[in-house]
């Protein structure tokens, strides 16, 4: 049975839907409302508030902690300064990618890790002869994402103290109703927008607040299914849906290294030993077997192949993470990779999809098909290869004096 | 300063015999020791003065006969002196046991115990030594590399072919029946008596924490029986001035070739360049490089300690952390002032049943009974003793009359539930010999002097990690393609330049050379 999560008397009493799914052991909800469209429109034009307790959390602290985290991780944790949040991958001996997350440096010997999967025994088989305390304190704090434009309007209002200026992946320690909380300007939708984590006997008190003032900033909570949508369009690649933690493979085929996935800029192979140094060097050397890409899919092509059958265009209601084929030409006869998930994107007025190809039919403007299936019957849609983001606003990283409109600096070819 | 082609750390038994080939071939080698003197777990010291104790192994070891010839050892001093019978078993009835060399005169003593076993006794020599003729050639191979998925890759199995051949059919399936059983489903396929199933299976659990009802512990008997030499289940006799003088014609031999050896002169890093072994870091802070190291220290110590961890791959350090070590066993050195009475044997037999091995395990379910507290963290209440007195062959190592008896005592295990070895050692030495008492009642009276090694001090004094003998037990499952850890069983560690040489690789312990010369010959093929 899955578990509440700290938050959750205060979900279950918004979630009209009761549609619930398990994320990690605990309930999430997928959408708040029968259907998630004002939820996904709340993150573009308003905030949206998503319950993430259910990421795993974990404390480092110690002399060795930025050691073993560099040990682990692909990112250069010495550049990492107290304060600052940074992104990045961790993979096995072979460079195959095992989790991503953020981690943030809370002080000079002090870090806090998020993941999608267990990973105290990862972290605890890698700290031999390290003076370095490591917590699993996923239970111990609840987590909220507050995304979109009038999100920081929104914190500003109810911090003790300012966040005004609060810069892209940076962290700060304040109080909301009193009740202390760690905030990160992060998040998984490439909006502007905040993680807020706070011991879990508080977690009650910081929702009521934000609910008590949200209206005003056209806040709502919101679900799995309006979060998947965004963070496609944001290009971000998820665990489970774009990819599988080589800890759970169990096949060769299933497993990506970080280079294949677009996380390449995540690898420092210029810093000392890491797990998967040897392996990622040497397939940066060779490049990288499969390119992580979007593709925009050509509407007309979808209109074309529903009108077969006497059909007007259809279009998936909710974003979908299964494995399609991506073929070169419009046969079906020559695979070249599979798109992971794709989402009809309201804001765009685009059909887009992640996707995995060969490095000859990656190429940006590359012309690829999707399989799509109409009522039984499979068909190649054309699609045009495009740089991810699909979707990304300079509110994101900007500050307080960046125009809050819906522009996009990122997207088709 | 010197040039050196290879650098070997430790001088241990098989340290030196790798030191030995490899000088052999031309190659010019350092040995670099930490103790003041070579040898490792086989060493002779006067423990107290007069009395020329092996501290740890004792009796002939098992140093292969085609090493011996090799490095001409007999001609640098290394005599042994064979006993027989092989065994001594007293039984608390006041009867007793004795294994002889000859197998009809074996069946002779078994007949006082059951008619049926005795006649069985001949058929299951007779296998038991075409099995281990297996074992020991296997013992003489580098491992397969399997791969870690599988056994896809049949080519990997061919060095195997060579020990199997000869084998025939019928006696293949044999093998692979019994080596993963227990030791004791064995016996009890053939004996009825369970003092004669106690006496036959003790040697297969004396080097390991497993009681004789663990599966593979058949194997460990085949690998004793293999290695003894004396067609039968363990080795018998001494080596003329301890086990100290085995390692001291070992490092004679290996001088005379060239090698070089430095005592008193511990490793505490390897250093590693351009992801190559590089050379090593002395205590003293001196370096000393080469382009190539051996490791003749424990697989945890050299992978975990001498290499820095943190710059070693994840599923390396894993794979050490696994390996199982636990050592069990306490050494009890005795000085005495004559030869002791064992009650159940004559005075005038004394002499000429004693000089082999002699065994307190009275049954096979004593010897369970024994291993059961080990699981709870407890010492054996009734221990399994395993005795020699070598001043019965070689009265040289006491003064006049004098004798020493040596004892290992099992289970002792490493890590006590309750209380530390220092808290509980005396009451340890109480247990054991108040169990020797029962069989040798006036002990306690001929003892002059008295040394004890519980496992924390077999670890301290002879860097064995848990006071395993092994380098790692003796196990089924880090036996060949496994030993120390999958996919480095070929002397190769993951760190290119640097090999492993001690019983921590294939084939495994006791002082039989093996690993050192196995690890040369590798070596060697690298070098060419
Ligand atoms: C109590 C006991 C009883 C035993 N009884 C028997 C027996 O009766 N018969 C039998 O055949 N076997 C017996 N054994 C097992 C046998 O002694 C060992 O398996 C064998 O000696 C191992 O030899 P080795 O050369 O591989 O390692 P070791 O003998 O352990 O030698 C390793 C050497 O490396 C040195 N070293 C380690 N680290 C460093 C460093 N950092 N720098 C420099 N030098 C270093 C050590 O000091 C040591 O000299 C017994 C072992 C013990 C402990």
């Amino acid at each position: 049975m899955p578990l509440p999560t700290p938050f959750h008397s205060r979900t279950a009493a918004c979630c009209t839907s009761q549609s619930w799914q398990e994320w990690s052991g605990y309930l999430a909800a997928n959408s708040y409302q029968m259907e998630h469209i004002q939820e996904y429109i709340a993150v573009r034009t308003g905030s949206a508030l998503f319950d993430v307790s259910p990421l795993y959390k974990y404390h480092l602290r110690g002399r060795d902690a930025a050691r073993l985290l560099d040990r682990v991780v692909t990112r250069d944790v010495s550049k990492c300064r107290t304060g600052q949040v940074i992104y990045t991958a961790w993979c096995d001996d072979d460079g195959k990618i095992i989790d991503d997350g953020t981690l943030a440096r809370v002080g000079e010997d002090f870090f806090r890790l998020t993941a999608a999967i267990p990973t105290l025994d990862w972290l605890q088989q890698n700290a031999l002869a390290m003076q370095v305390e490591i917590e699993d304190v996923s239970p111990d704090y609840g987590a909220l994402a507050l995304q979109g434009p009038t999100s920081r309007a929104l914190l500003q209002s109810l911090v003790e103290g300012d966040i005004s200026d609060l810069g892209y992946f940076r962290i700060v320690d304040e109080k909301i109703a009193g009740v202390p909380l760690r905030i990160s300007r992060t998040g998984f939708t490439g909006d502007l927008g905040y993680e807020l984590f706070v011991e879990a006997e508080h977690a009650e008190t910081l929702w009521d607040a934000l609910l008590e003032h949200g209206l005003d900033y056209q806040m709502r909570p919101a679900g799995l299914q309006a979060l998947d949508m965004a963070r496609i369009e944001a290009g971000l690649v998820q665990l489970d849906a774009d990819f599988t933690s080589t800890r759970q493979t169990i096949f060769d085929a299933q497993r990506n290294t970080p280079y294949e996935l677009g996380l390449g800029w995540t690898v420092k192979l210029g810093k000392d030993f890491f797990v998967g140094q040897e392996a990622l060097r040497a397939e940066k050397a060779r490049g990288p077997a499969l390119q992580t890409v979007g593709i925009v899919i050509d509407l007309a092509g979808v209109e074309s192949a529903y009108s077969k059958f006497g059909m007007p265009l259809h279009l998936p209601y909710t974003s979908w993470n299964e494995a399609t084929p991506i073929y070169s030409d419009g046969d079906r006869r020559n695979q070249v990779g599979k798109a992971t998930s794709g989402t009809w994107s309201p804001i765009l007025k685009q059909y887009v999809a992640m996707t995995r190809l060969k490095p000859q039919n990656a190429a940006l403007g590359s012309r690829v098909y999707i399989e799509q299936s109409i009522e039984g019957k499979r068909f190649a849609v054309p699609a045009q290869v495009v740089a991810m983001p699909f979707f990304d606003p300079p509110r994101k990283r900007g500050d307080a004096n960046t125009p809050n409109t819906p522009g996009n600096s990122g997207g088709s070819a | 300063m010197a040039n050196y082609d290879i650098l070997i750390v430790g001088a241990g038994h098989n340290g030196l015999v790798a030191a030995a080939y490899l000088a052999k071939a031309g190659q010019r080698v350092l040995v670099l020791e930490k103790q003041p003197g070579v040898g490792g777990a086989a060493v002779s010291e006067e423990l107290s003065p007069g009395y020329h104790f092996s501290t740890c192994a004792d009796g002939t070891g098992y140093l292969a006969p085609e090493i011996q010839k090799d490095l001409g050892l007999a001609g640098r001093g290394l005599s042994i002196l064979p006993a027989d019978p092989v065994v001594f078993a007293p039984l608390p009835d006041g009867n007793h046991l004795t294994f002889w060399r000859d197998t009809a005169r074996t069946a002779g003593e078994i007949e006082r115990l059951s008619k049926r076993d005795a006649e069985r006794y001949p058929a299951f020599v007779e296998l038991m030594g075409r099995v281990a003729t297996v074992v020991g050639g296997i013992a003489r191979i580098t491992p397969p590399d399997l791969p870690d998925v599988g056994l896809g890759d049949l080519r990997a199995m061919l060095p195997l072919a060579g020990p199997l051949r000869g084998l025939g059919r019928k006696h293949v399936s044999d093998l692979l029946r019994i080596l993963p059983m227990p030791v004791a489903d064995l016996l009890d396929e053939y004996f009825e008596s369970d003092a004669l199933k106690g006496a036959i299976a003790a040697s297969a659990v004396r080097d390991i924490t497993w009681g004789p009802q663990e599966a593979g512990t058949a194997y460990t008997f085949l690998y004793n029986w293999a290695l003894a030499g004396t067609g039968l289940f363990r080795s018998a006799g001494v080596v003329k001035g301890g086990m100290g003088a085995l390692t001291k014609s070992l490092a004679a031999a290996a001088s005379a070739l060239g090698a070089e050896i430095r005592t008193d002169a511990a490793v505490e890093r390897i250093l590693v360049e351009a992801g190559r072994a590089a050379g090593v870091l002395l205590a003293g802070g001196e370096r000393i490089e080469a382009p190539l190291l051996v490791s003749n220290a424990d697989p945890r110590s050299t992978f975990l300690e001498l290499l820095d961890p943190t710059l070693q791959s994840a599923r390396t350090v894993q794979h050490v952390r696994n390996i199982k070590y636990r050592g069990s066993a306490a050494r009890i050195h005795l000085a005495l002032s004559e030869l002791p009475e064992f009650t159940s044997l004559a005075a005038n037999e004394a002499p000429s049943r004693l000089c082999g091995a002699i065994q307190i395990a009275p049954s096979l379910t004593y010897l369970q009974r024994a291993y059961d507290c080990v699981k709870y963290g407890e010492f054996s209440p009734r221990p399994y003793l395993d005795l020699s007195i070598p001043t019965l062959l070689d009265p040289g190592l006491a003064p006049d009359g004098h004798h020493i008896l040596s004892i290992t005592a099992k289970y002792a295990p490493y890590s006590l539930r309750d209380g530390d070895w220092e808290t509980r050692r005396e009451a340890f030495v109480k247990t054991v010999l108040d169990t020797l008492a029962e069989y040798a009642p006036k002990i306690r009276d001929l003892v002059v002097h008295q040394h004890v090694f519980t496992p924390i001090d077999l670890e301290e004094r002879f860097s064995l990690p848990e006071a395993n003998p092994h380098h790692g037990e003796m196990t089924l499952d880090q036996f060949l393609h496994m030993r120390p850890i999958p996919g480095h069983a070929r002397y190769r560690a993951p760190l290119p330049g640097l090999y492993l040489c001690g019983a921590g690789a294939h084939p495994g312990g006791n002082v039989t050379g093996l690993p050192g010369r196995n690890a040369a010959r590798e070596i060697l093929a690298d070098k060419r």
